[in-house]
């Protein structure tokens, strides 16, 4: 280390030349300059150059060394704050393709991608009657790139939606729901739910005649919620009419229109977005707080099953 | 047989994904109990010698003495990592450019679209409506598959399968997934995109829609094909009915959950509430394949009419 921080040029060009002739250093202006320690300090630089992962500059980003021992490997998973949430190490089969299926990694890769193409459209993007439409046509056929951005989002939600539901059905065949991990189904299934909503709000958001009839259909159910809706099983008795059931909480109000746009905008881009983000969080948190991935698991046989203990 | 009609459905670049899920499940289906087969060879092999469950890691994938049990994930895990993102991330490039996104004509309120439907993950429910009213379709079964898929850990007491694929020691348990999955949630949302055009009528794949069609059917209530006319009969024969169907669905089912002296052992596991919400979410599953088959064999519209709600 003290090789390449230059201190040891340091130490010896300190020592001041009186002479002004000798050697080539000269006084200009009141300022010594010595071509010689100029050159050895160069030399130093380059020699350290050479070596970027000695200079302090390398060393304050990734703090550890990264060679191929078993200790550097394992911290520079642990000290990177966006690898940490892996475990140092994992079951040897459990790398393989074929017990995880990859599924909800890929999910969460969809969701960046989707966080990322979806910033980029809403800087084209107004929630308003007027401008909606002509919005989507403006990123279709000016915006640079804006189609294959916007197709791009929309594919990512389709196979977002369908990873989601693979990975379920994958962590179904393997058992990985029970015992410890009980809650994080759960917390899963929430998650589910919430993809699905994700991709219903956007749907609306082109204010073209497929949104407006999807999420019209999509909402005329909610008319039919029992006691909540007015046309829903004891919704007349409970006063419900089209002027204030959950239908018009959901549109804002009795038909899709400005309000229902804008509604979908802001569950679409910060409301479920933060919901999803903060069950993703206590999703792969819990994760590795039982244990990290199910398996695969040695196998358990009948015999050995041992008595429940009821609490 | 009208080519045209068929490919004009299944190239929509928004059913991609519905065409795409109808090779994409049967294939993960065989993927996941391939492996689950191999493994119960396994489990049998382990079960007739006991010497072999000791000395064997019991896993089918093969070890070696001197192999590590464990794996670095830096680099094992994460070169899988970003190369599925990697992978992902080119799949989604090459759909984007191929195919563009949907874009209709502005929204128009006074122009329904026909058919007008949901988006593809909500078709399996838009399908439902067919044989129920909007507020079980559209509401109930909804938020009943939400809180049965959440509970199915705590109601699942079979400790065995627990991180690895098998299907002989969680028979009932994939069963009832791989009926509600893919036979019921799957199948009905490639119904609703592929078969259902205008009017939400049934078309066979290469039949043309033709938004003129009629059908000549009769729907009737079960009521008034047994021949009962006036209102409180025909609340309570309803009543009888559908008390009927639970009663005889929940002793089959009953039948099915004791079929094998390993399902009667997990039975005694379970407490009296798991065992009866499993069995209310079981009959409620089971009550949509039989309204289906009630409408489309007999022609039944309704099996319970009260004032306020009918079923």
């Amino acid at each position: 280390m003290d090789e390449t921080n230059g201190s040891k040029g340091n130490v010896k060009t300190a020592a001041p030349k009186t002479d002004g002739n000798g050697n080539g250093a000269r006084t200009i202006l009141g300022v010594t300059v010595d071509p010689d320690a100029i050159k050895q300090k160069a030399e130093l630089d380059l020699k350290a150059a050479r070596q970027p992962t000695k200079t302090d500059v390398y060393q304050s980003i990734f703090r550890v060394k990264h060679d191929e021992t078993p200790r550097s490997r394992t911290l520079g998973v642990l000290s990177n704050v966006f690898l940490h949430l892996h475990p140092a190490k994992v079951n040897r089969d459990a790398v393989r393709f074929n017990f995880t299926w990859g599924m909800g990694g890929i999910t969460f890769y969809l969701f960046w991608v989707l966080t990322w193409t979806g910033v980029l459209l809403m800087f084209y993007y107004h929630p308003t009657k007027v401008q909606a439409f002509r919005d989507i046509l403006y990123l279709e056929h000016d915006v640079p790139f804006g189609k294959l951005l916007r197709n791009m989002h929309r594919w990512a939600a389709h196979a977002m939606v369908l990873t989601v539901q693979l990975h379920m059905f994958r962590v179904f065949l393997t058992g990985s729901y029970k015992k410890p991990r009980q809650f994080n189904w759960s917390i899963g299934v929430i998650l589910l739910v919430l993809t699905l909503l994700l991709s219903f709000t956007g749907y609306l958001l082109p204010d073209d005649q497929l949104g407006f009839w999807a999420v019209t259909v999509g909402t005329n159910m909610a008319r039919a919620t029992p006691m909540l809706g007015h046309e829903g099983p004891f919704g007349p008795q409970f006063g419900m009419t089209n002027y204030n059931d959950v239908r018009f909480a959901l549109l804002g109000g009795s038909i899709v229109d400005a309000n229902a746009l804008l509604r979908a905008y802001i569950w679409h881009c910060i409301a479920i977005p933060g919901f999803a983000a903060t069950f993703m969080i206590v999703h792969f948190w819990r994760v590795r707080k039982d244990g990290g991935i199910s398996g695969p698991a040695p196998m358990a046989l009948e015999k050995e099953i041992k008595p429940l203990r009821r609490r | 047989m009208d080519w045209h009609q068929l490919w004009t459905i299944v190239s929509l670049p928004d059913n991609i994904p519905i065409v795409g899920m109808i090779f994409i499940l049967p294939f993960f289906t065989w993927y996941g109990l391939r492996q689950a087969f191999a493994n119960d060879r396994l489990i049998d092999r382990l079960e007739a010698d006991p010497d072999l469950a000791k000395t064997h890691h019991r896993k089918v994938e093969p070890f070696q003495k001197g192999w590590a049990r464990e794996l670095h994930v830096w680099p094992y895990l994460l070169r899988m990592e970003f190369l599925a993102a990697v992978i992902v991330t080119v799949i989604l490039m090459v759909w984007s450019i191929a195919l563009d996104a949907p874009l209709e004509e502005p929204a128009n309120p006074s122009l329904t679209m026909n058919p007008s439907k949901a988006p593809w993950y909500f078709l399996g429910l838009q399908e439902m409506l067919v044989y129920f009213d909007p507020w079980i379709a559209g509401v109930l079964m909804p938020t009943l598959i939400i809180i049965g898929l959440i509970v199915i850990p705590y109601i699942d007491e079979n400790p065995l399968g627990n991180g690895y694929y098998t299907f002989r020691q969680r028979k009932f348990a994939i069963w009832t997934f791989i009926f509600g999955f893919i036979i019921l949630w799957s199948t009905m949302i490639v119904i609703g995109t592929l078969i259902r055009g205008p009017g939400w009528m049934w078309f066979w794949p290469g039949m043309t829609w033709d938004h003129n069609r009629v059908i000549f059917e009769i729907n009737r209530d079960l009521h008034e094909i047994v021949g009962i006319t006036s209102q409180p009969w025909i609340g309570l024969f309803g009543g009888a009915v559908v008390g009927g169907f639970f009663a005889v669905s929940g002793y089959a089912c009953h039948r099915l959950i004791t079929a094998t002296a390993f399902s009667r052992k997990i039975l005694e596991r379970m407490t009296l509430a798991q065992y009866v919400i499993m069995q209310a979410l079981l009959i409620i599953m089971l009550s949509l394949p039989v309204k289906i088959a009630a409408r489309l064999l007999f022609r039944v519209k309704y099996v319970w009419v009260t004032p306020w709600f009918n079923i």
